[in-house]
């Protein structure tokens, strides 16, 4: 076995502006998964501890949008810290051929001249898109987000997870962390695959994947403290993404770091490629101004990232911490995660399954379907969703304003509940909105049980997959009760 | 603006209905041609006599060629209409219009729906090209929220408005029991309303209407020439049409306690006929009991109860068949389902009925006798919030 290609970035401090993480944001699905249902259901697999599950209306773009949106409240989008790239990483994605982050580009309207490309479909390529943003000029949205998937009674799907995290990359006195530079060890080996388009990833070997990753983890770690100019006593958190908890808890016991950062696999599992994102959101949400933190990933070789978190960071909350996502998800049972992911087939009610959307029709409406904006009347006030061109009572025409609605709550003026339409998972629980300061929509709730539900009851707006038809995946809106 | 409407220009001479089923062994074809032969053979007239056509499909045809090829029309003028679930009403509103014009001077309508060869349950739209961003729900589920709406502002616990919604239920059933060509002719018990599968909301399987294949068929004239095709014409008093623009759906302040395209419907219908007061003046309707809740909303926005009172109107037996102003004597939607493009013609065929002293001595009303005059009929397609609603008042003398 080769040590492959070593690689290394400077740091950037010796030739300009301070540049590292502006920004980010984690997205837990709400729903978790007790693993000690699955043995009990199935006769194998599970365990202890639970798994973060992405809902039925949920994807690896629908997922990106959300981390996205969290990390850019958290920066000075409109001014100097707008994205000018947005990469894309995910070991799932939604579409192939088509470029899955031009949906996250259009839900997040960022502006056409703002390039949004996907990385490759592997675990490794979050990495690679984290490394190269850390490593150029201008301002990059790095967005991470996975599903893992696995057939029943697997480790995969024990052990996997769903989430997404993202990043707002840049320059200037608004860094919360700054990239120190890094290194990677490039490794060719079978260690886990899965051909496009299947549910089961294979592995060849756990003690031969470990006995490969802690190595080349061990050489990347000391090669990113040359480059840093740092020793290993120096760092203070270390965050470690590995294919298992226990490959990434041999090579954390290994560099001396002062404190590993919890990589959240006993509660969320193992994100595949949205985990680099998700341990060092949770690196940062932990860390002091001032602390250095080493990013390992370990996939296909190693890449490390070391950075320091600057005073900006003592200001900085995020708008939804990994903690309280921890605490606020709901359980599934294991009947429904199947039947979620397809595992099993529940039958549906008899209707008629939905036509796939008009790819010409939504082009025209991507504002509103996408980025959730009405209109609003400039003259009387009135909100429009969807949007419309004239005015209420008729009387003018092309008088409106755009209304983004997306990042605007709602009160539940009446609800009710479906069962006979048709639904990937019904019934459909289904509330009308009015939202503050104007605009009223009916519209589907999701993440949300029955019982919860009241008229008064207070609602969000999320990204997500309605369903898929002839292979098209209709993204749109839907609302979600704004708990505790 | 004005609304004028046609008092007493129009007559209808002569009707016809199928029985309304799941008819698994009839065609929509089947079905129209029962349907208009019945009709031709009550007015007494050819089918070389009718010099045009209005034919009501939603959607199991397209175009006037339907109609024509179906009947085997010899080069008559077809106009298909479709106006959601007021199809068959709308066909027989603008073939009064031509006749109201002068342009012809015996006219037919036939409404035809044949719901049950798509092999799903409920009505279901046919898809149209759009962006995927509309709502999927059933009307079960948006008419479902009317209940909560107006428990919570007229007070009204849910317990009563449960009883209200059964009520309206039962009667419709008890009704429907006493009619040969509904759908459903077993009466039912509050406990089996109240014990069926929930649907949507708080609305059982017997909150709503059912579905069923079915047309119904008018043949109509100008007023003058009524008597020359029956001894009993029925005079078109009003004719009322309104579409929603949807407004209901995204303006805050509507709360889902009342349908106002309906409500503004009755006030136009009711100044068409010379109404002044319409619970003491009509002497009975057929509304659309889509669910169980519209039909209870219906009492309030065609005037028959007050504002907050209907459920207690309801539960007091005032729509009942014997009771002062009845509501469904035909047993409604809940008795008949709904075959979209037939409903409202079948609606005017119980009115012609009752008005011609026609129905079987169980199913006869005590309010014409009294003295009232006008029969009504109201039919709405859509949703709370975004509907279409017909009305039209009938009576069997000119003013």
């Amino acid at each position: 076995m080769g040590h492959g290609i070593a690689a290394t970035d400077g740091p950037s401090v010796t030739v300009g502006p301070m540049r590292g993480i502006i920004s980010w944001g984690a997205y837990l699905p709400y729903r978790r998964l007790d693993k000690s249902q699955i043995s009990a259901f199935i006769g194998q697999g599970g365990g202890r501890g639970t798994r973060a599950v992405a809902s039925f209306d949920e994807d690896t773009t629908s997922m990106g949008v959300e981390a996205a949106r969290l990390a850019l409240r958290g920066a000075d989008i409109s001014g100097a810290s707008a994205p000018e790239v947005v990469l894309f990483g995910t070991a799932l994605p939604a579409y192939a051929d088509k470029t899955n982050a031009t949906a996250i580009h259009a839900a997040l309207r960022l502006p056409a001249e703002v390039p949004a490309f996907d990385m490759g479909a592997s675990v490794g390529s979050t990495a690679g898109a984290l490394r190269l943003a850390l490593s150029t000029v201008g301002n990059r949205l790095v967005v991470t987000s996975d599903m893992r998937t696995g057939l029943a009674g697997s480790a995969d799907e024990a052990n996997g997870g769903d989430a997404a995290a993202a990043f707002v990359i840049g320059e200037g006195d608004n860094v919360v962390a700054e990239y120190l530079g890094g290194a990677s060890i490039t490794e060719e080996f079978i260690d886990r695959w899965r051909s496009p388009g299947d549910i089961r990833s294979k592995v060849w070997d756990d003690k031969f994947s470990e006995l490969t990753y802690v190595p080349a983890g061990r050489q990347a770690y000391k090669n990113a403290l040359d480059v840093a100019g740092l020793s290993a006593d120096q760092i203070d958190l270390v965050a470690v993404a590995a294919p298992t908890a226990r490959i990434g808890s041999a090579l954390a016991a290994k560099v001396g770091a002062a404190k590993v950062v919890d990589d959240l696999t006993a509660t969320i599992g193992c994100t595949g490629a949205a985990q680099p994102g998700l341990v060092l959101a949770n690196a940062l949400e932990n860390a002091e101004p001032g602390q250095t933190i080493a990013l390992v990933v370990l996939a296909d070789g190693a890449d490390v990232m070391i950075l320091r978190t600057t005073p900006a960071l003592a200001s900085y909350t995020p708008d939804r911490s990994i903690a309280t996502q921890l605490e606020s998800g709901a359980p599934l049972a294991y009947g429904r995660f199947l039947s979620w992911r397809g595992m099993i087939n529940v039958e549906p009610p008899r209707r008629p399954e939905p036509a796939r959307p008009s790819g010409t029709a939504a082009a025209r409406t991507t504002d509103w379907k996408f980025g959730f904006v009405g209109s609003r009347d400039s003259q009387t006030g009135d909100v429009f969703l969807p949007p419309m061109r004239v005015s209420s009572d008729g009387q003018r025409t092309d008088q409106m304003e755009d209304a983004p609605m997306a990042d605007v709550q709602g009160t539940i003026a009446t609800f009710t509940v479906d069962r006979m339409a048709y639904s990937p998972s019904p019934p459909i629980i289904f509330a009308v909105v009015d939202f503050d300061g104007g605009g009223r929509l009916p519209i589907e709730l999701t993440d949300t049980d029955l019982e919860e539900v009241a008229i008064g009851g207070r609602v969000e707006m999320t990204f997500r997959r309605l369903f898929t038809a002839d292979g098209i995946h209709n993204y749109f809106w839907k609302g979600k009760l704004i708990r505790g | 603006m004005a609304s004028h409407g046609i008092r007493d220009q129009v007559a209808i001479v002569g009707m016809g209905c199928t029985n309304f089923i799941e008819n698994w062994g009839a065609s929509l074809d089947d079905l129209m041609i029962d349907a208009a032969n019945e009709a031709y053979a009550s007015a007494g007239v050819n089918k070389d006599d009718v010099d045009a056509y209005w034919f009501g499909t939603a959607q199991s045809a397209m175009s006037g060629i339907a109609l024509a090829r179906a009947l085997q029309l010899q080069n008559k003028p077809v106009t298909r209409v479709e106006n959601y679930c007021a199809t068959g009403s709308e066909a027989l509103r603008q073939a009064s219009y031509a006749l109201a014009s002068g342009a012809y001077d015996l006219c037919m309508v036939v409404g035809a729906e044949k719901v049950k060869d798509t092999g799903f349950q409920g009505l279901n739209a046919n898809p149209i090209p759009n962006d995927g961003t509309a709502r999927t729900l059933t009307a079960a589920a948006m008419f479902s929220m009317i209940v909560p709406a107006y428990g919570n502002k007229y007070g009204v616990d849910e317990d009563t408005m449960r009883a209200a919604l059964s009520h309206i239920a039962v009667k419709n059933h008890y009704n429907g029991a006493r009619n040969s060509r509904a759908q459903f002719r077993k009466e039912i018990t509050v406990e089996t309303v109240e014990k069926a599968p929930k649907m949507a909301g708080t609305l059982g399987l017997f909150d709503c209407a059912g579905v069923a294949d079915g047309s119904a068929a008018a043949i109509v004239c100008r007023a003058e020439d009524a008597h020359k095709y029956t001894d009993k014409p029925i005079y078109v008093k009003a004719l009322s049409f309104i579409a929603g623009n949807g407004g209901g759906l995204t303006d805050p302040t509507y709360d889902y306690t009342t349908f106002p395209e309906i409500a503004a419907c009755a006030v136009d219908a009711y100044a068409q006929a010379g109404v002044t007061n319409a619970r003491e003046q009509v002497a009975m309707a057929e509304v659309h009991d889509c669910f169980t809740p519209t039909e209870l909303l219906l009492m309030e926005d065609l005037q028959f109860s007050a504002r907050g009172t209907a459920w207690r109107d309801v539960l007091d037996g005032v729509f009942d068949l014997d009771g002062e102003l009845p509501v469904n004597p035909d047993g409604g939607l809940k008795s008949f389902g709904h075959p979209t493009g037939a409903s409202g013609l079948r609606m005017m065929f119980e009115a012609f009925l009752q008005l011609r002293g026609e129905v079987p001595e169980e199913r006869k009303i005590h309010s014409l006798a009294e003295g009232r005059k006008l029969a009504l009929t109201h039919n709405l397609g859509g949703y709370p919030g975004e509907m279409v609603s017909f009305i039209s008042l009938l009576g069997a003398e000119l003013d």
